[in-house]
């Protein structure tokens, strides 16, 4: 799930196919006094999508303590519109996968994220969710939660500030901003991902790199 | 002590050493129960069971119990017992002498494969019921093709069934039994629940509204930190320390900092104690600033946890201008501290103390005096002194039942023997105590603070240290007092640079077995309440 060189679009008057009809009606519109803009529907929802993020609250160590000043008054989430953490995944959008992943944990994961509606989305907060960070040498940690699930955005930090997740938090909106909402790419088949060979999997173009279980 | 060298002398067949306030017993498994016994009951009781650590000596396993009296508490006996059988160990169970032992021993099974007589309840305490292997034994293999990550979850008849083994004359009886009956209502906590501080997971009996029965599951977070320290050398093995707990975790580092030096016999400059125990106390407000803050929040007010991590930022500031770290401080080190205090660093905290002082006021008029919070708390989730001393139930649980385990008062450490403060306790031990103790103890630890803050002394902020630190052979034992309760280092050492066995006790453990036994009996809505009442940390149990 690469992103690079996002910008975000205007609206371009050639991506109106049939102008004259439009700006017909427009005119006719603005005349009768009517205050009228014209945009793309994606636009639109998305705009009100990236600013309206439900995260769940998922956090398994010391992440999660951050994730807690995140949310509290000085850092502060709520002026980005991603305050109303649920505590049922059927009603997030988005996992901050706060704190190490271990074994016995990564069936728990794996099950919160089959039930989230779609879109959903994942974030891996802090080393330890990136790779495994300072227990990556330990029998029981798994290296990274994208062995397990798709991840989205990354943010490096052992625990990462509060700012570095607001950071991480606008890369995801940015994220959002630029995908089409009525052709969302499918969600990799994860049955498959968390096979034991190693392989790529291809959705509606994205790409996604799966490593594959040691 | 006399008292105590004619209690041991009750024991011949046993080897008694002594140095200084530690003693240390070793018997033969075969009168390891009659020896544990004699000592819980005899004229000195040592009723508090520290730690159960779990040995492996090369040829032999074994387990040291460290034990502790509540009337002379700064006298350890350290009871070992060792077996040579290596396929099927089998020590007897002290978990009908000390109810803590229950978990402990459940522990050492798991990362070792002892078994223990007559022991109830035989699970796996962390690792899932099916892995492969005991992963503190010396020749375990950690290929991760043998255990690989588990893609479905733990099948609930394993959580359920209760393996348990004893000698029945002289044949040995394995039984299994179940741990809910037939029928019974279960309700399941966790472990991914926003309120159980962490990833407990909590198997609950009900009977209508009424909690019939509680069993805690560990494990979702363990982290096998205890293996991970044999490969590590000392200042490595801090990093580890400070993610346990890593709301207490300044103050757990300096556990593991006063052991190696200790070991070494290092002379720490005076200015580093001063430094470290303001450092220290500070962690603790902020400890019980969140502890506050998620119990108010347990019960609903979400205002309280708002003005609690407020607070708490202030903190946090102070920590990243002298330490450069928030949540981790990273700040004490084997011989000192990191780096010298900043230039700021006296300044921000004496505006600090005025400013908490002010707040705390606050904080009671907004929640102590609640009316609805007060009938939420009083009379709820009553733990008796005894009970509380034979759960090992430390810190200001503990206290909050008239125990008085305040490891700065029993073995004063750092500057705390410079300083006049006293040690909060109350007798009742509901649930209103456990809460009120800890915004008296945020009172406390601002007047040890005071008397610090204008009297560091110059010099060295750390002693010089070689570039490898290598501990002389032999056993290290060292407690501080945590937030949330005692919090011990054992170090073995053979004289690398590596240790031979690090254990660390976690005072978190024994809260969630007081939850287990003060949760019967009172309603389902109440038990995240009082989990936040003990104000237990997961990843510091699982470790």
């Amino acid at each position: 799930m690469e992103v690079k060189d996002i910008f975000i679009r205007d609206m371009k008057y050639e991506d109106f196919k049939e102008n004259e009809y439009l700006e017909g009606y427009l005119k006719e519109l603005r005349a009768n006094g009517v205050n009228i803009a014209v945009a793309k529907l994606d636009d639109l929802i998305n705009w009100g999508r990236s600013n309206s993020v439900w995260p769940l609250t998922f956090a398994t160590s010391c992440c999660g303590i951050e994730f807690m000043c995140l949310g509290a008054a000085r850092y502060d989430f709520a002026r980005f519109g991603w305050e109303v953490t649920r505590n049922s995944p059927r009603q997030a959008d988005v996992v901050f996968c706060c704190g190490t992943i271990v074994h016995k944990m990564a069936p728990v994961l794996k099950r919160l994220y089959d039930q989230m509606a779609e879109p959903k989305y994942v974030m891996a907060f802090g080393s330890c969710a990136i790779a495994g960070g300072p227990f990556n040498k330990s029998y029981h940690t798994v290296l990274g939660v994208n062995k397990i699930i798709p991840v989205d955005v990354y943010v490096p930090g052992c625990p990462p500030r509060p700012d570095a997740m607001i950071y991480g938090m606008m890369q995801l909106a940015r994220k959002i901003k630029i995908q089409e909402f009525f052709r969302l790419p499918k969600q990799p088949d994860l049955s498959c991902h968390c096979g034991l060979d190693s392989q790529t999997v291809e959705s509606n173009g994205e790409t996604l790199e799966k490593g594959g279980l040691q | 002590m006399k008292v105590i060298d004619e209690l041991l002398a009750q024991f011949p067949y046993a080897d008694v050493e002594s140095k200084g306030k530690s003693y240390s017993v070793v018997v033969p498994p075969k009168k390891l129960h009659e020896t544990a016994f004699k000592l819980r009951n005899g004229i000195l009781a040592f009723d508090f069971l520290m730690d159960i650590v779990g040995m492996d000596y090369g040829d032999s396993l074994g387990t040291i119990y460290n034990l502790s009296c509540t009337q002379f508490p700064s006298y350890v006996i350290a009871l070992k017992t060792e077996t040579d059988d290596r396929k099927d160990p089998l020590i007897p169970s002290v978990s009908d002498i000390w109810e803590s032992a229950n978990l402990y021993e459940r522990e050492v099974h798991d990362f070792l494969g002892i078994r223990f007589l007559n022991n109830p309840d035989m699970r796996r305490l962390f690792l899932r019921q099916d892995w492969k292997g005991y992963p503190l034994r010396k020749e375990y293999d950690a290929n991760p093709e043998i255990n690989p990550v588990p893609l479905i979850n733990e099948n609930l008849d394993d959580m359920e069934s209760l393996p348990s083994i004893n000698i029945t004359a002289g044949e040995k009886v394995e039984k299994l039994h179940k741990l809910f009956e037939e029928g019974e209502y279960i309700v399941n906590f966790g472990p991914q629940h926003p309120a159980t501080h962490g990833v407990l997971h909590l198997r609950v009996s009900l009977d209508g509204e009424i909690i019939k029965k509680v069993d805690p599951n560990f494990g979702y977070i363990h982290r096998g930190i205890e293996k991970m320290t044999e490969s590590y050398t000392y200042p490595q093995i801090l990093h580890l320390i400070d993610r346990m707990d890593y709301l207490s975790g300044t103050i757990h580092r300096h556990a593991m900092c006063l052991a190696v030096e200790k070991g070494l016999e290092m002379e720490v400059p005076l200015r580093a104690h001063y430094i470290r125990t303001i450092i220290d106390e500070l962690t603790r407000i902020a400890s019980h600033l969140l502890g506050w803050g998620c119990m108010a929040m347990d019960m609903g007010s979400i205002t309280a946890f708002v003005y609690g991590m407020r607070d708490r930022e202030k903190i946090m500031d102070i920590f990243e201008e002298t330490c450069g770290g928030r949540l981790m401080a990273n700040y004490h080190v084997i011989g000192g501290v990191m780096n010298d205090i900043h230039p700021n660093f006296q300044r921000n905290v004496k505006n600090f103390i005025p400013y908490m002082r002010k707040m705390l006021k606050e904080h009671h008029l907004l929640f102590t005096g609640n009316p609805i919070a007060r009938g939420r708390m009083e009379g709820i989730g009553y733990l008796s002194k005894e009970m509380a001393i034979s759960l090992g139930a430390s810190g200001p649980t503990g206290r909050a039942s008239g125990w008085s385990n305040d490891v700065r008062k029993i073995e004063p450490y750092a500057a705390y023997r410079l300083v006049d403060f006293k040690e909060m306790l109350r007798s009742d031990g509901m649930t209103f105590d456990r809460y009120i103790i800890r915004l008296d103890e945020i009172e406390e630890s601002l007047k040890i603070i005071e008397q610090l803050i204008d009297n560091i002394p110059g010099g060295a902020y750390a002693a010089k240290t070689k570039a490898i630190i290598r501990l002389p052979e032999g056993e290290y034992f060292q407690r501080v007092e945590g937030a949330r309760g005692e919090f011990d280092v054992y170090i073995n050492s053979k004289g690398d640079k590596y240790p031979y066995r690090v254990k660390f006790r976690s005072p978190s453990l024994t809260l969630v077995s007081a939850l287990k036994a003060i949760a019967v009996g009172s309603k389902v809505a109440d038990l995240i309440m009082l989990g936040g009442s003990l104000d237990y940390v997961v990843p510091c149990i699982d470790r």
